[in-house]
C-alpha cells in the first residue's frame, strides 16, 4: 500500500464533480424534477400561493423530521412520533381547557410550555428505556407508539379533544394561518427549526458526538463519549420537535382526535431517508430532510392537481418514493466505494 | 521430520497465477505475481503483514478479481464468478478468521448451505455421522452435536477446516491457520496438511511463522510490498534467509536502540484484578519510563484485562496510580487520570472509518476545541496539520475518510488522536497489526520516544519478536492469568512460548515425533 504525500489539488473539473457527494445533492435534484413535473401537469402549480400553501402543510412533518434526523443519524429510530403528537396535542388542549391561569395570552403561552414539556418527557421516556434497558429502539418505540395512542384515545374518551374557548381559538389560529414578512408563520418555523437543527448537528460538539455514535458506537465509547447520554438526548430533541409541530397543528383545527398524527412516523422517516440521511446512522442532513418533507407534500399536491392518478393512492406513491430513494442511495454509495 | 521424494510425475501445475495484479482505487497492492502450484506439493507464501499474501489468496480463490493477469487451472485460464464457482472447480480456501455460526452445532456448520436431505427434511443423523468422521480424520474427537460457541478457538478452526474439506478439493489454501494455535495443535494441523499432500492435493500455505513454514513447505514464495521477491525450494532456504527476503533489510535495524529509560518510580500498581470470564487475579506494576510487554496466545485475556483496567469492561481489583488508590467507573475516568488505551481493533473500535481525519483526530478531546457549545474548526484544522507532520500521516488529501487510509496511517492517526489526551500511561494493543514494515519502524521509534519522555507504555502484542525488540520487560498471560515474567537476557521467543503455552517447545516436538 503505497502512500503519496499531500499534494495540491490540481485535478480537473471532471474529477471534482466525481468527488461531489451525490447523496447530498440528490434530494435537491429530485425536488427540482418534481417542480418541473408539477409545472407540466398544471400551470397553477408554480404559483406562489400554491407553493406557500404546500410548504405550510409540510410544516408538521418537516419539523418532526428534523428531530428524526438526530435520532436516525445517531443510529436510532423513533416510531412513536405520530402517537406522541396526538398525546401532546391532547394534553395541551386539556390544559388550555382547564383555565388554570387567568388571561388567554398567558394561558396559551403556558400551553406551549406544557406541550414542550410533555414532548421532552415522552422523548426522555423513549431514550431512557432504549439506553438503560438496552432494548432495540424499534421495539421500544413500537411499544410507546401503542401506549401514547391508547392514552390519547382514553383521554378523548374515544372521540376528540377540542378547544372550548372560541376566543382562545381565534387568538391561537394565526400561529398556523398568520403571515409575517410575506411568509406564512409555519414556514418561518420550519426555517428556524432547520437553522437551529443544522447549528446543533454541524457546529456543536454534541452534534459531532451524535454523528460519532451513529457512525460506530464502539469507537465513540472507546473515545470516552457518553454514548447513552447522547442517544437519550436525540430522543428528547425528537420529543421537543414533535411538541413544536403540535404547537402549529393545534391552531389549525383546534382539536386532537384519535387519528391525529396517524402515519406521521412513516412520513417523517421517509423525509429523513429521501433527504440523504443514512438509516444506519453516521450521516445527518438537516436541509435534505426538510427538502424530503417538502417533496412528500408536493407529490400529494401534484396528484390532486393532475387527476392522472387518484389521490387515494398517495400512500402508495410515497411508499414507492422511499424505496426508490433507498435504491438510489445504495447505488451512489456503491460507486463511491 | 519425515523426508519425501518430490513428486516428479506431476508436471502440469494444477493452479497457476500468470502475472496477476490487483489495485484498489489508485493503489496497486499486488504487482505482476506469477506462481504455480503442483499436485502433491505444499507451496508456502510468506511475507510481512501487508505484503499482499491475503490479497493474493483471495485472487486465487475467486474472492477478488485481478485487475491484470489471469489465474489458470490445469493450464486453462479461468475466470471465477466468485468463491462458490472456485469451489466447484475444486479450489477451497480455509479462512484465517473463524466464519462459523456460533449458535449452530458442529454438524450444522459443516453442512451449512449443502444440507443432506431425506425427502423434505434435513437428515441430521447422516450429517452428524459424516461430521464426526470428517473431524476424526483431522485427528480430533468432537461431538458433532456440540454448539460451536462451546468450543475453543483451536477446535473451531478444525471444524472450519473440516467444513472446507467437505467440498471435493484439488487445491486447499490455508490462510494463516496457526495464528491462534498452541504448538500441540499446530503440529496436529501440520500432520493434516501432510496427509492432504500425500493424497496428491495441492496446498497453498500462507504464514509468517518461519520455522513452521520450513517444516511443512516444499517450495516457498516470498512476497514483499506486493511484489514477488523469490520462489525457492524449501531445502534451499533457512529461516534466517526467509526473514531477510521478507523484510528486505537487516532485521536488527527495525528496532530502535534500547535505552534504559525506566526509573525507580512506580506509576501504576495493579493487585488481584479480575475481569469476569477473561482475566483472573492479575497483579503487576509499571514504572515511569518503562515499556512493558504483554505476551500470550490469542484469547489469553490480555486485551480484556486492560479494557477492564481502564473501565471499558466490568472488572474489579485494586489499582494504585502514583501510590494513590483509584477507581475507574468508565473510560472517561481513566482518560482523565492520564491513562489511554489504543484498541487492537483499529477499524472497529479506534477510528470512525466513514468520517474524515479531522473528526477522528479530535473525537476524544472535543472539549479542548470548543468555545461554549461551538466547535472551533480552525483550531481543529491546526491540530490536524500538527498531527500530520508530527506523526507523518500520509494522506493524498486532507478530506479523505479514515477508512481510505492504509493500515499504517490509520494507526498513526489513532496514536495522534489519543496523544491529544496528553496521557502519562499509554497502553497500545497490537501496535503494528496489518502495518507495513516502514511504518512499523516509525511506531517502534515513537514508543521508545514516549518512554524517553518519561511516559510509561504497555505494549500488548502477539508478535513475540516485536516485544523482545522494544520492551524492557515482558509479562506472559495464559488462560486468563499472568503466568510469567521475562526480562534482560531471558527475553527470548522460546522462553515466552514456554509460559504462553505451558509447554516447552522441544516437548511439543518430541510429542509430534512420537505420533508421526
Amino acid at each position: 500500500m503505497s502512500d503519496t504525500k499531500t499534494i495540491a489539488d490540481t485535478r480537473g473539473f471532471g474529477r471534482k464533480f466525481a468527488d461531489l457527494d451525490k447523496t447530498a445533492v440528490a434530494p435537491f435534484l429530485a425536488l427540482a424534477a418534481l417542480f418541473l413535473l408539477g409545472a407540466l401537469v398544471n400551470p397553477n402549480f408554480l404559483s406562489v400561493d400554491n407553493l406557500l400553501n404546500v410548504l405550510t402543510r409540510s410544516s408538521f412533518i418537516a419539523i418532526i423530521a428534523v428531530g428524526a434526523t438526530f435520532v436516525i443519524s445517531a443510529g436510532g429510530l423513533d416510531l412513536s412520533v405520530g402517537s406522541m403528537a396526538a398525546l401532546v396535542a391532547g394534553i395541551m388542549i386539556l390544559f388550555l381547557n382547564s383555565g388554570a391561569i387567568d388571561g388567554d395570552t398567558a394561558m396559551l403561552a403556558a400551553g406551549v410550555v406544557v406541550a414542550l414539556g410533555v414532548g421532552a418527557l415522552a422523548g426522555l421516556l423513549n431514550g431512557t428505556i432504549i439506553t438503560i434497558g438496552k432494548i432495540e429502539p424499534f421495539i421500544v418505540t413500537l411499544g410507546t407508539m401503542a401506549i401514547f395512542r391508547s392514552v390519547t384515545v382514553w383521554l378523548a374518551d374515544g372521540g376528540s379533544i377540542a378547544m372550548k374557548s372560541i376566543a382562545m381559538r381565534n387568538m391561537f389560529r394565526p400561529v398556523y394561518t398568520g403571515v409575517f414578512l410575506g411568509l406564512p408563520f409555519p414556514v418561518w418555523l420550519i426555517i428556524a427549526v432547520g437553522l437551529l437543527g443544522a447549528f446543533i448537528l454541524y457546529k456543536t460538539s454534541f452534534g459531532r458526538h451524535v454523528i460519532a455514535v451513529g457512525s460506530n458506537e464502539d469507537v465513540a465509547r472507546y473515545s470516552g463519549i457518553h454514548v447513552n447520554r447522547v442517544r437519550a438526548m436525540t430522543y428528547i430533541l425528537q420529543g421537543i420537535c414533535v411538541a413544536i409541530a403540535v404547537v402549529v397543528y393545534v391552531p389549525r383545527l383546534g382539536a386532537a382526535t384519535t387519528t391525529t398524527g396517524m402515519l406521521w412516523e412513516l412520513q417523517a422517516i421517509t423525509a429523513v431517508v429521501i433527504g440523504g440521511t443514512a438509516l444506519r446512522g453516521g450521516v445527518g442532513r438537516i436541509w435534505g430532510t426538510i427538502c424530503g418533507a417538502f417533496m412528500l407534500e408536493i407529490v400529494g399536491n401534484i396528484m390532486v392537481l393532475s387527476n392522472i392518478v387518484s389521490e387515494y393512492l398517495i400512500g402508495a406513491v410515497q411508499g414507492t418514493i422511499i424505496i426508490i430513494a433507498m435504491l438510489v442511495q445504495r447505488t451512489l454509495q456503491k460507486k463511491k466505494a | 521430520m519425515e523426508t519425501r521424494e518430490p513428486t516428479i510425475a506431476a508436471t502440469m501445475p494444477v493452479l497457476e497465477a500468470r502475472g496477476i495484479a490487483k489495485a484498489f482505487g489508485p493503489v496497486e497492492v499486488l504487482t505482476d505475481i506469477s506462481l504455480t502450484v503442483m499436485p502433491g506439493e505444499v507451496h508456502a507464501i510468506i511475507g510481512e503483514n501487508g505484503a499482499g499474501k491475503s490479497t493474493l489468496m483471495k485472487l486465487m480463490s475467486g474472492h477478488l478479481q485481478p485487475t491484470r493477469g489471469t489465474v489458470a487451472i490445469d493450464g486453462e485460464p479461468v475466470h471465477f464468478a466468485g468463491p462458490v464457482d472456485a469451489e466447484h472447480r475444486g479450489l477451497v480456501l480455509v479462512h484465517q478468521e473463524i466464519l462459523l455460526a456460533p449458535d449452530l452445532t458442529v454438524a450444522q456448520n459443516i453442512f451449512m448451505g449443502r444440507e443432506l436431505k431425506r425427502g423434505l427434511m434435513v437428515n441430521d443423523r447422516e450429517m452428524n455421522r459424516q461430521s464426526a468422521e470428517a473431524v476424526h480424520s483431522l485427528g480430533a474427537d468432537i461431538d458433532p452435536t456440540t454448539q460451536i460457541s462451546r468450543l475453543s478457538i483451536a477446535r473451531r478452526q478444525l471444524v472450519q477446516i473440516a467444513r472446507a474439506l467437505q467440498v471435493p478439493h484439488r487445491v486447499v489454501i490455508f490462510d494463516e491457520p496457526t495464528a491462534s494455535l498452541t504448538p500441540f495443535e499446530t503440529e496436529a494441523l501440520l500432520k493434516v496438511i501432510r496427509d492432504l499432500r500425500d493424497k496428491g492435493v495441492a496446498v497453498l500455505y500462507i504464514s509468517h511463522r518461519l520455522p513452521e513454514v520450513g517444516a511443512i513447505a516444499d517450495r516457498i514464495t516470498v512476497l514483499r510490498d506486493g511484489k514477488l521477491i523469490a520462489t525457492r525450494n524449501a531445502s534451499e532456504l533457512q529461516p534466517v534467509d526467509m526473514a531477510r527476503l521478507m523484510v528486505g533489510r537487516d532485521m536488527s535495524k527495525l528496532y530502535p536502540e534500547r535505552e534504559d529509560t525506566t526509573s525507580r518510580q512506580t506509576v501504576l500498581e495493579v493487585k488481584n484484578f479480575d475481569v469476569p470470564g477473561y482475566a483472573r487475579d492479575a497483579s503487576f506494576s509499571l514504572r515511569k519510563g518503562e515499556i512493558l510487554g504483554f505476551a500470550g496466545l490469542i484469547g489469553a485475556g490480555r486485551t480484556e484485562l486492560f479494557e477492564g483496567l481502564v473501565g471499558l469492561r466490568t472488572g474489579h481489583g485494586d489499582i494504585k496510580l502514583n501510590g494513590a488508590p483509584v477507581k475507574f467507573h468508565g473510560v472517561r475516568d481513566s482518560m482523565a487520570a492520564g491513562i489511554v488505551y489504543l484498541s487492537e481493533d483499529r477499524k472497529g473500535k479506534g477510528l470512525l472509518l466513514a468520517q474524515d481525519l479531522r473528526t477522528n483526530l479530535t473525537l476524544a478531546t472535543l472539549g479542548k476545541f470548543t468555545k461554549g457549545p461551538l466547535i472551533e474548526r480552525k483550531r481543529e484544522d491546526k491540530s490536524l496539520d500538527k498531527a500530520i507532520s508530527d506523526f507523518d500521516i500520509r494522506a493524498r488529501r486532507r478530506d479523505l475518510l479514515a477508512g481510505q487510509l492504509s493500515g499504517g496511517n490509520q494507526q498513526k492517526l489513532l496514536l495522534a488522536k489519543m496523544m491529544l489526551l496528553e496521557p502519562s500511561i499509554v497502553i497500545i494493543d497490537e501496535p503494528t497489526r496489518g502495518i507495513d514494515i516502514g511504518t512499523k519502524e516509525q511506531i517502534y521509534k515513537f514508543i521508545a520516544s514516549l518512554a524517553k519522555a518519561g511516559k510509561s507504555v504497555v505494549v500488548i502484542s502477539s508478535e513475540m519478536q516485536e516485544l523482545i525488540g522494544i520492551c524492557h520487560r515482558i509479562l506472559v498471560m495464559r488462560s486468563s492469568r499472568i503466568v510469567g515474567e521475562v526480562m534482560g537476557e531471558a527475553m527470548t521467543e522460546d522462553e515466552i512460548v514456554v509460559y504462553a503455552t505451558g509447554v516447552k517447545v522441544n516437548e511439543a516436538e518430541l510429542y509430534s515425533a512420537g505420533n508421526a
